[in-house]
């Protein structure tokens, strides 16, 4: 029963409250119009405290394809924010209003303090910091189905900024659930996988793991390849996201490497590593896991509303 | 040889690690006391080699989670007419509640005032915790 739950990290859930909503997820693929007027009546507050483009559009899609309307702001300098609002005062004002709340914010572990002061909202994270971003995993997970049909027994390649990569720490604490996983983890040294994931997600499950600096020699085993974008706003220091945001770019040269059912994801936007003439090949499917974001965050709405 | 007297009433936190005695002494917020407190540095022990103690000719409420963060090994005897009548044994608390703080800087504690500072414990080992907020691991007695 995932009624008046919190999604704040992948872990809130079961592997079979996953099934639940992931079964409703293709449903709502399969036929989004039988759902457009579940949610007439209901609210959803949309608070970032960062900026979005495809998480924030996608969740106020998805609640209009529901019927239902969207409260909230897209940058903190619009509300009491700016005054100096604490978390917990604003998420109980927004309570008063909305019926479910997502919340963006560039401090780690924000809608967590934010879920502690709810009575009855449901309330879902969507990214603080650099470490969690479960609405993207639900959006990686439910592209993995629909395209290879399983999540288990498969080989995943993340390449990039792992250690800031909020969307790679939710996504490998969601496939820690599943047998068969074989992760490849490509990084420069000083972007790998922080501690908590390598010691207490990784190890502790015991999944095969590979961490490398090249891409090419893993490509044509990977089922999926993970791109990742090294990300300005992480960085306290300039020069170092000068020296590693070009280490590696994924290009029509490289994707020679790849096999011919390995797909190129990415949680988006993109500056560049993966070269824009990569997009005309079939593997890659990061616009179309875009547009999946958007059925999932359906179907994460209902369930959490309670309303299948 | 340097003579410390026994306490009549009180307690004795011995096999405090080397250098933690002084951190420990400030925690207690023994330097404030207007009873008689003594610190030892330096002392010789056959199991730790140098090990620090404090005699508090008092008796206070101690923090066993803050102690146990430090060393579980550290014991406390419980001093009444200058006997020994109850020792304590410390263990690696599971969670620590505003007992240490996050040192992430993009930890959300680092903004929100009302948030406690949460850790549990990942590894009884190495004695090393978990932010429950934003998971950076820290090992306590090390910082």
């Amino acid at each position: 029963m995932l009624k008046g739950r919190h999604l704040i990290d992948p872990s809130d859930f079961t592997r079979e409250e996953f099934r639940e909503l992931f079964d409703l997820a293709h449903k709502v693929v399969k036929n989004p119009e039988h759902f457009k007027k579940s949610c007439e009546g209901k609210i959803l507050a949309t608070l970032f405290y960062e900026p979005s483009t495809r998480t924030r559009f996608s969740f106020e899609a998805a609640m209009l394809r529901l019927g239902g309307s969207i409260i909230g702001f897209s940058e903190p300098n619009s509300s009491s924010v700016s005054k100096g609002e604490s978390i917990s005062d604003t998420i109980r004002t927004i309570e008063c209003y909305a019926d479910i709340a997502v919340m963006r914010h560039p401090k780690e572990g924000a809608p967590r303090v934010a879920s502690q002061w709810l009575t009855s909202m449901p309330l879902i994270n969507a990214g603080d910091g650099g470490h969690q971003h479960p609405t993207q995993t639900l959006t990686d997970i439910l592209t993995v189905e629909l395209l290879k049909g399983n999540v288990e027994n498969r080989v995943y390649g993340f390449c990039g900024d792992l250690k800031f990569g909020r969307t790679v720490h939710s996504f490998i604490k969601f496939l820690s659930k599943y047998k068969g996983i074989k992760l490849i983890l490509i990084s420069p040294e000083e972007l790998r996988v922080p501690e908590y994931i390598r010691e207490e997600i990784i190890k502790k499950n015991n999944i095969e793991c590979i961490e490398a600096d090249k891409m090419e020699p893993y490509m044509g085993e990977m089922d999926f390849l993970y791109m990742t974008r090294v990300q300005r706003e992480r960085f306290f220091n300039e020069e170092d996201y000068i020296r590693l945001r070009d280490r590696f770019i994924l290009d029509k040269e490289k994707m020679k490497y790849a096999g011919p059912e390995t797909y190129i994801l990415h949680p988006l936007p993109r500056v560049n590593e993966i070269s824009i003439e990569v997009d005309e090949d079939p593997r890659a499917q990061y616009f179309q896991q875009a547009k999946n974001g958007m059925y999932v965050r359906m179907a994460l709405i209902l369930k959490l509303l309670g309303i299948y | 040889m340097l003579q410390i007297t026994s306490i009549e009433k009180g307690i004795v936190i011995d096999h405090i690690p080397g250098g933690f005695g002084m951190k420990l002494f400030h925690y207690l917020k023994l330097d404030k006391a207007d009873y008689t407190v003594a610190l030892i540095i330096n002392a010789f022990s056959q199991k730790m080699g140098r090990k620090d103690i404090i005699k508090i000719n008092n008796v206070i409420d101690l923090d066993v989670n803050f102690l146990g963060l430090i060393n579980p090994d550290i014991t406390i005897n419980i001093i009444e007419n200058g006997a020994i009548v109850k020792k304590l044994q410390l263990t690696v608390p599971e969670r620590v509640v505003n007992v240490i703080q996050c040192k992430n800087p993009r930890c959300v504690t680092s903004i929100e005032s009302y948030a406690d500072h949460v850790f549990h414990l990942v590894d009884p080992a190495k004695r090393s915790y978990r932010c429950d907020y934003c998971d950076d691991i820290v090992i306590p007695h090390t910082v």
